[in-house]
């Protein structure tokens, strides 16, 4: 059987970047292509760099070129710092994608595409279920951000689907990545001396390991799982329950001033707070992982408690104060209260 | 989560010779430094006081507390994928209610023994009260009767609120939609459903008791899917606790409530009108009618579930006449 011929795009950020490190050590894969406008980050030995901008028509050349059958679609941008502009960042995802997608439909060798997207397609709202799953959609589709592009893009890699049923489609709807390599809004929120939080809200988070997550596009690469899957690790954290465990001081935020501190953050490059973010840190979001586990075939290693103490503990977040600190407090404190109360109820028992 | 316990540091410890070998009150290694007998002043054996005291209720109390704000501290507890929080539940949450409970309102529950010790229950309630103080009752109920927490179903609003949606979510509570209570249903959790809504806690004082039309029947349909039993509940005693002898309807839908009750003595005595009444509560648990004989199809037909919905509301209805016929007065 002719082996595996892969194209990557997005191939200079991590996860696309170390898909391709996992698959260059596979012997079954034959070539592997990798798209982008910047070369990788990651250190590759037989991946070609295709420097390409998926809005040019080029990239059909590109498609019939390497005759790949599987594409893995990873460049959709979170945050608008990264391309330079939230208009630039909705051109790059959403007409990028359109793009794409339009050349696929010409590549007669494609068999397989896997498409890299995100639970923030289900956004955050008091008046949704508590957990999503798959195929129940939300009230109302977010209309701002990364969130709409990144619903956007699922709809034309679905309508491709429909074109071409002869290629198996995968849709990873990830959870926010955590990990002591990834950098996310996330891990960079977690980094911040003080944390500013919503007053009044404490979100549920759900996190996916950076090791897992590779995982899981590997796999999706590698096997045949046509479908829609949201990926993240078991269980929920509160925000507030999180921060307490990176040993950070949260410092809650009425959410009429969230929006002006936001735009103020946002000029200083250091956080993205976009308005959907926002509405993250008030009510969170949690996808149901029941598919991914069972038809998917795959649960990953790190549970979202678990993936957060990774990260806390091999990125070496500066704690304001340590676990080790709060048992001696709890010790100290009970060792004062103790003494007192007994030096006050000795008295009392030599009067009986 | 497992790691909740008191981390106790002892190892090390024992081996140093400059330290007492006596034991404080709760069994921990003094941390005192030993005089020529190995002991410290107040471990002396044959001092005047006994060496290990038997560790006072204040001081278990203490240990307690202490150890719940450092895992509160730390993070060091675990919550479920709906939010729910048992550590700040069982701990802060709960014990508010309780003075409520026992004292103003002197509960008392009747029929528990028709709540399944494990397994799967949809509790279906009457609700009055102004505020939605009545589920909190029934959810402290529940747990001092049986040990397990009951999941309200609430509307949207609470969930928007800032504070209020925070601590409904942490106590277990979620948003009445056929998705979550099916979940907590498959998970075979007790679920608790108001299914008069705002129609049942917003009437006005003269239409106490009369049961409002039950929604559209949703939980029947739930129940049908999962096979859980519906429980009848019926609490006397909330309709009390806020006689609502007006709605500013304007007020209410300027702020966007539901309704803006005037009682007696809201607005007019300002936050004191704020006190409930201390009626005098009964909750009572009726017999479980059985849903797992029927087919998950059940829930398709409308007349079925319609018909079904109406045998709840009537089981309700009756006991409250019953138990509002045995009450001596609204207060005692």
């Amino acid at each position: 059987m002719a082996k595996q011929r892969v194209l990557i795009t997005g191939i200079s950020r991590f996860l696309g970047g170390h898909l391709a490190r996992r698959l260059e050590q596979d012997p079954d894969v034959g070539e592997i292509f990798g798209v982008d406008l910047e070369p990788p980050s990651v250190e590759l030995a037989r991946t070609e760099f295709v420097r390409a901008d998926i809005r040019n028509p080029l990239i059909v050349k590109v498609l019939q070129a390497t005759e790949v059958d599987t594409l893995v679609h990873a460049a959709v941008i979170a945050t608008p710092g990264r391309a330079g502009g939230r208009a630039q960042m909705k051109e790059i995802n959403v007409i990028g994608t359109m793009q794409l997608f339009a050349a696929c439909q010409k590549a007669e060798k494609l068999r397989k595409v896997v498409m890299k997207s995100t639970t923030a397609v289900y956004g955050s709202d008091p008046t949704d279920p508590s957990i999503f799953p798959e195929d129940v959609g939300p009230a109302s589709h977010p209309r701002t951000g990364y969130a709409k592009d990144a619903w956007e893009v699922e709809n034309y890699a679905r309508s491709f689907g429909r074109r071409r049923p002869d290629v198996g489609l995968t849709i990873l709807r990830f959870a926010n990545f955590i990990g002591p390599q990834i950098d996310t809004p996330l891990t960079r929120y977690f980094s911040l001396p003080v944390v500013p939080t919503a007053l009044g809200f404490d979100p549920r988070i759900q996190l996916l390991h950076e090791d897992d997550a590779i995982e899981i596009l590997v796999r999706a690469t590698r096997e045949q799982h046509p479908g829609t899957f949201n990926a993240s690790g078991d269980g929920v954290v509160y925000l507030s329950q999180a921060l307490r465990m990176a040993g950070k001081i949260a410092v809650p935020i009425a959410t009429p001033f969230m929006n002006l501190l936001g735009s103020a953050v946002r000029q200083t490059g250091l956080v993205d707070f976009s308005p959907e973010q926002l509405q993250f840190l008030q009510w969170g979001r949690v996808g149901d992982v029941h598919r991914l586990k069972t038809m998917f075939g795959y649960t990953p290693r790190y549970t979202t408690t678990e993936a957060l103490r990774d990260f806390i503990t091999r990125s070496k977040l500066a704690k304001v104060f340590s676990e080790e600190q709060a048992e001696q407090w709890e010790k100290d404190l009970y060792d004062f209260l103790a003494r007192l109360s007994r030096r006050r109820s000795a008295p009392d028992a030599a009067k009986v | 989560m497992a790691g909740a316990e008191v981390i106790r540091i002892q190892d090390g410890r024992r081996a140093d010779p400059q330290l007492c070998r006596g034991r404080t009150a709760d069994g921990r290694p003094c941390r005192n430094r030993a005089g020529a007998s190995g002991y410290c002043k107040r471990h002396e054996p044959g001092a005047g006081r006994a060496a290990t005291p038997a560790p006072s209720r204040f001081e278990a109390d203490l240990e307690r507390a202490l150890a719940f704000l450092r895992r509160r501290v730390t993070g060091a507890y675990a919550i479920d994928d709906f939010g729910f929080d048992p550590d700040l539940t069982e701990n802060v949450l709960l014990p508010i209610l309780r003075p409520l409970f026992d004292r103003w309102w002197r509960v008392e529950q009747r029929g528990l023994e028709n709540i399944p010790a494990s397994g799967p229950a949809l509790l279906v309630s009457n609700h009055s009260g102004t505020l939605p103080l009545d589920a909190l009752m029934m959810k402290l109920a529940i747990y001092e009767g049986t040990g397990r927490h009951c999941r309200l179903l609430a509307a949207d609003l609470p969930f928007r609120l800032p504070f209020v949606g925070e601590i409904a979510r942490k106590s277990g509570n979620t948003l009445a939609c056929a998705e979550d209570s099916t979940r907590l249903l498959d998970a075979g959790e007790i679920v608790g459903v108001f299914p008069e809504g705002y129609k049942g806690i917003g009437k006005p004082f003269r239409e106490r008791y009369k049961l409002q039309r039950f929604g559209r029947g949703g939980f029947v349909e739930v129940a049908l899917r999962t096979g859980a039993p519906m429980i009848p509940v019926s609490i006397v005693g909330a309709e009390e606790i806020f006689p609502m002898i007006y709605n500013v309807k304007p007020l209410a839908r300027l702020l966007g409530f539901p309704y803006f009750p005037v009682t007696p003595t809201f607005p007019a005595l300002g936050l004191l009108g704020a006190i409930p009444l201390p009626s005098k509560w009964i909750i009572e648990y009726g017999e479980p009618i059985q849903t797992a004989p029927f087919t998950p199809d059940a829930a398709l037909d409308p007349m079925f579930v319609f018909n079904l919905t109406d045998q709840v509301r009537e089981a309700i209805q009756q006991t409250l006449y019953k138990n509002l016929m045995s009450r001596r007065s609204v207060f005692f």
